[in-house]
């Protein structure tokens, strides 16, 4: 995908006509970029005001920032441009659904399965939202609506890797050496393996729990000023736990051919992803 | 420098340690408990808490290294901004704890942490 970006960033440099934005716009987002993703819509937006692909594209992204008054008015643009425009009709459904108003989010859901009837995204919410009018009454409601927005996330899991992994889009070692928790284990994204191959990552997590307390207390103690990282030799293999902000750690994990130096590369940039994602999702 | 808890044998063990450029002190900790068996450390470093809390992280972090197949910690460092924390655990459990400089040359203090570990077994 890397190169795919980088053929079609220098397609557009060549011809910043080209409607090929909405294709790089659309990668750049699946890689969790949000932040080019939105230049380049902006800007393909301003060569195309009149493309609902273009208002579209950027509402996914808006939706993704969590913007969602933004990403309102943009998919409500796309629906004036193209009435029957499934992005916007799903987007917009989506959106209802987080707010609750299951009758509107539905409603656009059922105008989209006119048009598409073979989109089994509007059919499988459309299925999560009418599960929620049993005798369960209102908790099942909201849950079904909730299920059925998630089904609709621009983010989908079909569309995107899953939420976790976009933490470390791109890195090197994301499914098996590189872990973001929160300061009581949990995991925020990434993934541990063992050199057998087992997943470990529960059991690395609930170890390191409570970690970044420990090291700033110990390095408030010793008047050092703020802990910037704890770098691990071990018989098989090295870790590296930094801050990346807030109490959560990132921990990074390689085997002993990568020296303690390039370990330490290794951590800030995926450090410096971990922040981008925290500060994201704040 | 204070050396008013060094066991006789423990001393040159110390003195590996704290003779490198940078180091501002070295303690033996038993990894048990946390407790101070040698210090050899700066005026104002409070030795009995650095230790308990050495010895908290060493066991974290000897803990989540075995959980990812790493095998046993051999050497650990703190980074901080105005300074660092260097621990190896001896073969019996011993940490050899280094409080450092933030320029020291850390490895050089690892080699003087791993011969101090031989020496005190």
């Amino acid at each position: 995908m890397p190169d795919e970006i980088k053929t079609l960033s220098s397609q557009l440099a060549q011809d910043p006509d080209s409607l090929v934005f909405l294709r790089l716009g659309e990668m750049l987002r699946q890689k969790g970029q949000f932040d080019a993703a939105h230049r380049v819509a902006l800007t393909g937006l301003e060569r195309h005001p009149h493309l609902a692909d273009a208002h579209d594209l950027y509402a996914r992204i808006l939706a993704d920032k969590r913007d969602y008054e933004r990403a309102f008015d943009e998919w409500d643009m796309t629906l004036r441009i193209a009435p029957n425009h499934i992005g916007a009709l799903k987007g917009l459904a989506f959106l209802y659904f987080k707010v609750g108003d299951v009758g509107q989010a539905v409603a656009h859901l059922e105008a989209a399965r006119q048009h598409a009837p073979d989109d089994p995204g509007v059919a499988q919410a459309l299925a999560l939202a009418q599960g929620g009018g049993g005798p369960g009454g209102a908790p099942d409601a909201a849950r079904a609506a909730a299920a059925a927005a998630e089904e609709l996330a621009p983010a989908a899991p079909a569309a995107a890797p899953l939420e976790e992994a976009r933490v470390f889009a791109g890195l090197e070692g994301a499914q098996e050496g590189l872990l973001l928790l929160d300061a009581k284990g949990q995991v925020l994204g990434g993934a541990l393996k063992d050199p057998r191959g087992r997943d470990v990552t529960d059991a690395v997590a609930a170890y390191l729990a409570g970690v970044s307390h420990e090291a700033a207390r110990t390095t408030k103690l010793l008047g050092l000023g703020r802990w910037s990282g704890v770098a691990a030799e071990g018989k098989l293999g090295h870790i590296h736990l930094t801050p990346p902000g807030g109490d959560a750690v990132l921990l990074v994990v390689r085997d002993r051919s990568v020296p303690m130096g390039r370990l330490a590369i290794i951590a800030q940039r995926a450090a410096a992803a971990a922040r981008r994602w925290l500060e994201l999702d704040r | 420098m204070t050396d008013a808890s060094r066991p006789a044998g423990y001393g040159p063990a110390l003195d590996l340690v704290t003779r490198v450029r940078g180091v501002r002190g070295a303690m033996l900790v038993s990894g048990d408990d946390g407790l101070v068996v040698a210090e050899q450390l700066m005026e104002g470093i409070k030795g009995v808490a650095v230790a308990a809390l050495a010895a908290s992280l060493a066991s974290r972090l000897r803990r989540a290294m075995e959980a990812a197949g790493l095998g046993a910690s051999l050497f650990w460092h703190l980074q901080c901004d105005q300074g660092s924390l260097l621990v190896v655990p001896a073969p019996s459990g011993v940490l050899i704890v280094a409080v450092a400089e933030p320029d020291v040359n850390v490895g050089l203090v690892r080699l003087e942490l791993l011969r101090a570990a031989e020496a005190v077994g």
